[in-house]
């Protein structure tokens, strides 16, 4: 079938942004355990971002394309983690980590997107809706991620700058 | 030792006085004196209001021989028509404690010391001059009350804002009326309180979300009891998870497990849309998002919820059918939504109900985001409360260059380039170091903010320099380097607005003790001995008293929606509470907002392009154009997230902290009050008759109830709550015991030693309503010496109050 590869391609991106979304949620929230607001609403997000892969990875099937269902969890360097950063928390360099964190996982947020924007193009042209339906339900929780990660760096980072 | 009012310790609510729908609420006037003083010995009557909630209820004060002995309520005002709740017939003995501040105290060699003003006004000026100079505004930062006066809070907010410069400003407020602000500017684009008490005369269905009016604001409750005992009652609906004394008069009674408000309201919003109970061509006329909103809650259906929330899916029906049947519908919301888990979310799906069903201007109809104390309203309006005065848009450039053409200061001196720094950020960057200088006034973290070991810890951090400005040595002014006396109610004039925006003029009756000085003289002063000033080298604060205040106050408001410029003193004094927006069209006020279906919510006049309600993300101002370009009501619609700490085989129950009738929040003047301290005297902990017999416990015993981050150690009530659901008042700390609590390796007494820090993240208020818990019996403590006796004691009193205070109930209900 024509255009499969360019549609595994699309798929593929997908999946790896999804993947790193998950994972790099959830070791933001690990490292700032003490900055309780990312932690718990990153958590949150990681959760979209493995309802994201759990959906794409289906109609991926359905189109004879397999993507991984098993979405990554957290593993012991994360709880290692959230006992250091409670412990660590508490001091000021962790701000300047945090502004760090967020900027990184706002690219990765908006590298997904493209992804996210490519599987829908494709779509598209190819005139497939289960594709278009599946895109229409995920991109827009993956664009919620953007903006809250530009969100919380606006917020954060006059105080953390101007403090250092 | 006083008279007049002994009556209503046994039934708090007082007789009844029926009143049928549409009728006039007839008037009853409470009053109380100290013995041997009659009310026609009294020399002077001094005007004021309610101070130990939110309701503003109208009382004047009777003095005598430079004295309070007294109060009676006012019969012609609006909003009590002479009603008074238990605290405020009381409480004002307070005033008189011996244990007032009556000088300043600065800490030397680790100790608090006496000292006079200058010196400790010089200590203040000296670290904020230094860090200024050192570390610039960012280290400077202010966390007042709910408490003060309109005048205070605006020349606060003015030094703050203009003066100093700094983005951190906030109130405690933000434990107790942020999301209600929040709900409304997501939904009407500004805040301002919808509805009007008044709307209780016309109700023929009221639904109370989360909100315990009978002991938050007993003088409503009263209006409600007289309504239900009159011809054509209304119907009430209360979603509460304790069986309350609201929850007893109900026609449904929905308890939902803690945390799962969003998941009720959802199901029945889709209710509502499902029956086609939605007005629609008002709807369509006057709101955006319908399509969105009824995607959302489109697979909610009752049995949806009723498996998250652990209800009968007959119940939820049963609770929309009210709601959707209902020809007058008054929405009243309060801290058991605002104070848990997705609180903004919920409290906004009460604003859908109502716009859904086109219930909205009319007698009758309405929502009440309600708060919880007695200048919570002006908090928000001054710009005290992570707000910007007027209810100005901080991402909006017109609305900072009013801001700086009222200050007479460069709109860059403003900060807003984020939302004004809230309570808990305040509190974080103080643990980071990044803030140094920390000016509390009027009120008591270290007992009522969550984790207080935690909290502890940063208000006794080595390099925050902490100011209390208080009326009492809390446990918070324990803490602080220099504390600083303040006057009270009765001793020094202001204005303040009740949950309904009535406003009332408080007036100075008598003397603040010894060295002593008002909020406002306070403030007034750091500005002078700052040298603040305009872009012209003048003064900043160019007003000197009260009356000055509110004139400066007054021309801030105008043109915005919580207008005062048509208020005065001299029209307070003569009319009594006026509800704001006063202006040349509306001379004596407003009493409904949004009568016409217009709302401050178009792009260039909202206060917020609103946030994500799950995530707190701002909604940029070139998507809001795009979604509300006409300024109409928004139903924003918003998914069930999971809780984020939940039970487990550690900790198997919940915990829910809340308010108690006998008391207001640290009890600084109700535990001072004699008969309110005998009332309830000890912090207990309220458990369902399931719960009490697997843990074999039973009324009395002590009990230790411990979360991940603390403990405290209680009596056992039992209550007909929810199984699985501890409740602990949160009024109790360590001023008033021998015992000095967890830092001393005591038993804990304050609920917060339990609570999770954790805050919704779009309107950032802490949640106190989903905490995990476990529950164990105190081995053996009729032997433990000393504190428990002293529980006990109080268990037994505390029993024998809530068994006369039940037998009013039942009274009152034949």
């Amino acid at each position: 079938m024509s255009g499969h590869a360019g549609l595994r391609y699309a798929f593929a991106r997908v999946h790896h942004g999804e993947t790193e979304m998950v994972s790099h949620l959830e070791h933001l929230a690990a490292k700032h355990r003490a900055d309780h607001e990312i932690y718990f609403v990153a958590l949150d997000m990681a959760e979209w971002s493995r309802t994201n892969l759990r959906q794409s990875a289906q109609v991926a099937a359905d189109h004879d394309i397999g993507l991984s269902q098993r979405s990554p969890g957290p593993g012991p360097l994360d709880r290692l983690q959230e006992g250091m950063s409670t412990l660590l928390g508490r001091r000021p360099e962790p701000g300047l980590l945090l502004l760090e964190d967020l900027r990184d996982a706002y690219l990765r947020a908006s590298q997904t997107s493209l992804a996210w924007e490519m599987l829908a193009q494709h779509a598209q042209a190819a005139h497939d809706t289960d594709i278009l339906e599946l895109a229409g339900r995920c991109h827009p929780q993956n664009l919620r991620q953007i903006r809250w990660c530009n969100t919380m760096l606006k917020t954060l980072a006059p105080q953390t700058l101007t403090s250092l | 030792m006083v008279h007049g009012a002994t009556d209503r310790l046994i039934d708090p609510w007082g007789a009844r006085t029926p009143y049928g729908p549409g009728d006039t609420w007839p008037a009853r006037v409470d009053e109380c004196y100290a013995d041997g003083i009659e009310p026609t010995q009294a020399q002077r009557w001094v005007q004021t209001a309610s101070l130990l909630h939110s309701n503003g209820d109208a009382m004047d004060i009777a003095v005598a021989d430079g004295q309070i002995v007294g109060v009676r309520g006012r019969a012609e005002d609006r909003v009590n028509r002479g009603r008074l709740d238990i605290k405020d017939l009381f409480a004002w003995q307070a005033n008189n404690a011996t244990d007032r501040l009556t000088q300043p105290l600065l800490r030397r060699d680790g100790e608090l010391v006496p000292v006079n003003w200058d010196t400790a006004m010089a200590a203040v000026v000296g670290r904020s001059r230094q860090l200024l100079d050192s570390d610039g505004p960012g280290a400077i930062a202010f966390y007042t009350t709910g408490q003060l006066f309109a005048e205070e809070y605006y020349t606060l907010a003015t030094i703050a804002r203009a003066g100093i410069g700094t983005n951190h400003l906030d109130g405690n407020t933000r434990l107790c009326t942020a999301t209600a602000g929040e709900a409304l500017k997501e939904t009407f684009g500004s805040d301002g309180q919808p509805a009007s008490y008044t709307d209780v005369d016309f109700a023929d269905v009221i639904a109370l979300f989360g909100h315990n009016v009978a002991e938050t604001q007993p003088v409503l409750w009263m209006r409600i009891l007289d309504r239900l005992a009159g011809p054509e009652p209304p119907r009430l609906l209360v979603v509460d998870p304790r069986r309350t004394a609201v929850a007893a008069k109900a026609t449904v009674h929905l308890a939902p497990r803690p945390g799962t408000n969003l998941a009720v309201m959802n199901a029945l919003l889709h209710e509502v849309i499902a029956h086609k109970w939605v007005d629609q061509s008002w709807v369509d006329e006057h709101t955006v998002g319908f399509d969105e909103l009824q995607q959302r809650v489109a697979d909610c259906t009752p049995e949806w919820a009723a498996e998250i929330c652990d209800l009968d899916a007959d119940d939820i029906r049963a609770a929309a059918a009210l709601v959707g049947s209902a020809e007058r519908l008054l929405a009243t919301v309060l801290q058991g939504f605002y104070q848990s888990h997705q609180a903004t979310a919920a409290a906004v799906q009460v604003n859908n109900l109502v716009l859904l069903r086109g219930m909205l201007g009319r007698p009758g109809c309405g929502v009440l985001q309600m708060n919880g104390q007695p200048t919570a309203e002006n908090t928000r309006e001054c710009g005290a409360n992570g707000d910007l005065p007027g209810f100005r848009n901080w991402e909006n450039t017109e609305h900072i260059a009013q801001l700086a053409k009222v200050w007479n200061v460069e709109p860059l001196q403003i900060p807003h380039y984020t939302p004004p720094t809230h309570a808990m950020q305040i509190f974080r960057y103080a643990e980071q170091g990044s803030v140094k200088f920390l000016w509390i006034s009027g009120t008591n973290p270290a007992v009522s903010l969550p984790e207080l070991s935690r909290i502890r810890s940063i208000l006794a951090k080595v390099g925050l320099f902490v100011v209390v400005q208080d009326i009492f040595l809390s446990e918070t002014a324990q803490l602080a380097d220099v504390v600083l006396p303040a006057a009270t109610w009765g001793e020094n004039t202001g204005v303040f607005t009740n949950a309904d925006r009535t406003v009332h003029l408080s007036e100075q009756a008598v003397e603040p003790p010894g060295a002593a000085r008002s909020d406002l003289n306070i403030f007034l002063e750091y500005a002078a001995a700052m040298r603040l000033t305009d872009k012209d080298g003048e003064p900043l604060i160019k007003w000197t008293d009260p009356e000055s205040a509110f004139e400066a106050w007054k021309q801030c408001s105008a043109g915005r929606p919580c207008d005062y410029s048509g208020l005065s003193y001299a029209l307070l004094r003569e009319h009594g509470g006026i509800q704001w927006p006063v202006t040349a069209d509306a001379p004596v006020g407003t009493e409904r907002l949004y009568s016409d279906g217009h709302f401050w919510a178009a792009p260039d006049v909202c206060e917020s392009y609103g946030r994500d309600l799950a995530t707190g993300a701002s909604v940029e101002e070139t998507e809001y154009r795009a979604l509300n370009p006409n300024g109409k009501a928004i139903l924003k619609a918003a998914e069930f997230v999971p809780l984020h700490e939940d039970v487990s085989d550690e900790y198997p129950m919940q915990l829910i902290t809340g308010r108690t009738i006998f008391h207001f929040h640290t009890r600084t003047k109700t535990g001072r009050t004699p008969q309110l301290r005998a009332a309830a005297p000890d912090v207990w902990a309220e458990l369902s008759p399931i719960d009490a017999a697997r843990l074999e416990v039973s009324e009395g015993d002590l009990i230790d109830v411990e979360s991940p981050r603390g403990a405290i150690r209680a009596a056992v009530r039992l209550t007909e709550s929810r199984p699985g659901v501890v409740f602990v008042p949160f009024h109790y700390g360590y001023w008033d015991v021998a015992r000095s609590g967890p830092e001393a390796g005591q038993p804990g007494r304050a609920a917060n030693e339990l609570t999770i820090t954790d805050w919704d993240p779009v309107s950032k208020q802490p949640i106190f309503k989903t905490s995990v818990c476990r529950v164990s019996r105190v081995p053996g403590s009729e032997d433990v010496p000393g504190a428990a006796d002293e529980l006990l004691a109080a268990a037994d009193e505390t029993t024998a109050a809530d068994q006369r205070y039940g037998a009013a109930d039942e009274m009152s209900q034949r």
